[in-house]
């Protein structure tokens, strides 16, 4: 498969929590120090361990926010039911460390390179790897015309809110919010339907890449929306959250 | 030796150790894993085929629900850590597909809807280990499931259970599949914990 890079062993790290962000009430991003950690490529994931004491230990895949290069950082929601997203969001503070392993996962990645216009889709939590790409395309002074259709629930369910008000050149943003609006508010109120899709989405002909995250039922609707309008299959990425807590 | 996480507790297995491999969690969920869009082929347009024995073999829809069945019962593991316990499930062995093939394989490669393809050893699809299945939980498949069919190998992670299935290829030599090529294990034992390369 094209991209795959030829991996070691991945073993467990020890990481340190350096920095922790509260991007929304129910959502936060920990920055790590990793000695040994290999560098990412946009789109990837990582292996947490948490280990109690008397030696219980819990694992969990989290995507990796961050762009290549810059200070690990991944972001987590809380699940109310879970057993590691409520350490990772409400209890860890910097200097505590835990494991990590990756990065993992040679598919769902965007290294910047080819001209065809990229659409990255996002539901919730899912905008995490797609801002890595996102963070990547401004890092590297990627033109590659690119646009962000983002679904939340509300305003301040918005992850990375002010830095995607003010997105790099030629990054388009566009925000839907589903459950509740702010006053004033003249974008999309709605779930991704076909005629957002095909509002929003380039058509077709013009080969855009795709690359869509989110809870599965939101990335069924919109792959099989983009297919509807012709996309092809294969150039349509998902990755899909189900249970991760 | 692994460094304790300050202030975690965790809540402890939640399952039957023996039934719960390590690195896992049980949950009532069914979570999807998938690269790509969920293919839908219409019936009428769908075959199971065997390829690279002496001949060729392929049925239709309805002769794959004509061959004997049966209904399984199994734990399944993702990569992703979720288990799942007792799943149930209605489906074709492997082995009565097979039975129609005459060859020397040691291997296969499933090929599937959406391009997915993922390899196994003969040995992980014989002797009432692999299935190819059409219905969960007594009903017919969901497509982002799997539906119509996909293949059932409850003893591996389950990205060994190919969704969409529609052809296993006998070949001599193991070559890695799709997940396989992407970093993930070329065998994927989840008892041996065996999720990537180099596990």
């Amino acid at each position: 498969m094209a991209g795959a890079a030829l991996l070691g062993r991945l073993t467990w790290l020890v990481a340190e929590v350096v920095d922790a962000v509260q991007e929304t009430p129910r959502v936060r991003t920990l920055v790590l120090e990793a000695d040994g950690w290999a560098g990412h490529r946009a789109g990837q994931h990582l292996d947490v361990r948490l280990t109690a004491e008397g030696g219980y230990q819990a694992e969990r895949s989290y995507s990796i926010a961050s762009a290549p290069g810059e200070p690990l950082g991944i972001t987590i929601e809380l699940l109310d039911d879970g057993e590691v997203s409520p350490y990772l969001v409400e209890e860890v503070r910097d200097g505590d460390r835990f494991e990590l392993r990756g990065p993992i996962g040679g598919y769902f990645v965007w290294d910047g390179s080819g001209d065809a216009p990229v659409l990255l889709i996002a539901g919730g939590s899912g905008v995490a790897p797609l801002m890595s790409m996102i963070r990547h395309r401004a890092a590297i002074g990627s033109r590659t015309p690119t646009r962000l259709l983002y679904s939340s629930r509300s305003w301040d369910d918005v992850i990375y809110r002010a830095e995607l008000e003010q997105p790099a050149g030629g990054l388009e943003v566009v925000h839907t919010l589903t459950r509740s609006q702010p006053s004033g508010w003249t974008g999309y109120a709605r779930r991704i339907d076909a005629e957002l899709l095909g509002e929003v989405a380039w058509p077709a002909s013009e080969g855009p890449r795709v690359f869509i995250c989110g809870s599965t039922r939101f990335v069924d609707a919109a792959a099989d929306g983009l297919v509807a309008m012709g996309y092809p299959p294969l150039s349509i990425r998902t990755e899909r959250f189900g249970a991760t807590g | 030796m692994s460094i304790i996480s300050r202030g975690f507790r965790g809540r402890g297995r939640d399952g039957p150790p023996d039934r719960v491999p390590p690195g896992q969690y049980v949950t009532d969920d069914f979570p999807v894993l998938s690269a790509g869009p969920t293919p839908r082929t219409p019936l009428d347009q769908w075959t199971f085929s065997i390829t690279g024995g002496a001949e060729p073999v392929s049925w239709t829809w309805d002769e794959l629900r004509a061959l004997p069945s049966e209904e399984i019962t199994k734990d399944i593991h993702c990569v992703t850590k979720w288990s799942k316990l007792d799943t149930s499930w209605e489906g074709v062995s492997v082995d009565t597909l097979l039975e129609a093939v005459e060859h020397e394989a040691a291997y296969v490669m499933a090929f599937c809807d959406g391009g997915y393809t993922t390899n196994l050893p003969l040995e992980d699809v014989s002797d009432g280990k692999a299935w190819v299945a059409y219905t969960y939980g007594g009903e017919p498949l969901d497509p982002e499931h799997g539906g119509p069919a996909r293949l059932l190998v409850p003893h591996l992670y389950f990205w060994k259970s190919a969704k969409w299935v529609r052809s296993l290829d006998l070949r001599d030599e193991d070559e890695p599949g799709f997940w396989e090529s992407n970093g993930y294990h070329i065998r994927g034992d989840p008892w041996l914990e065996q999720r990537y390369w180099g596990d």
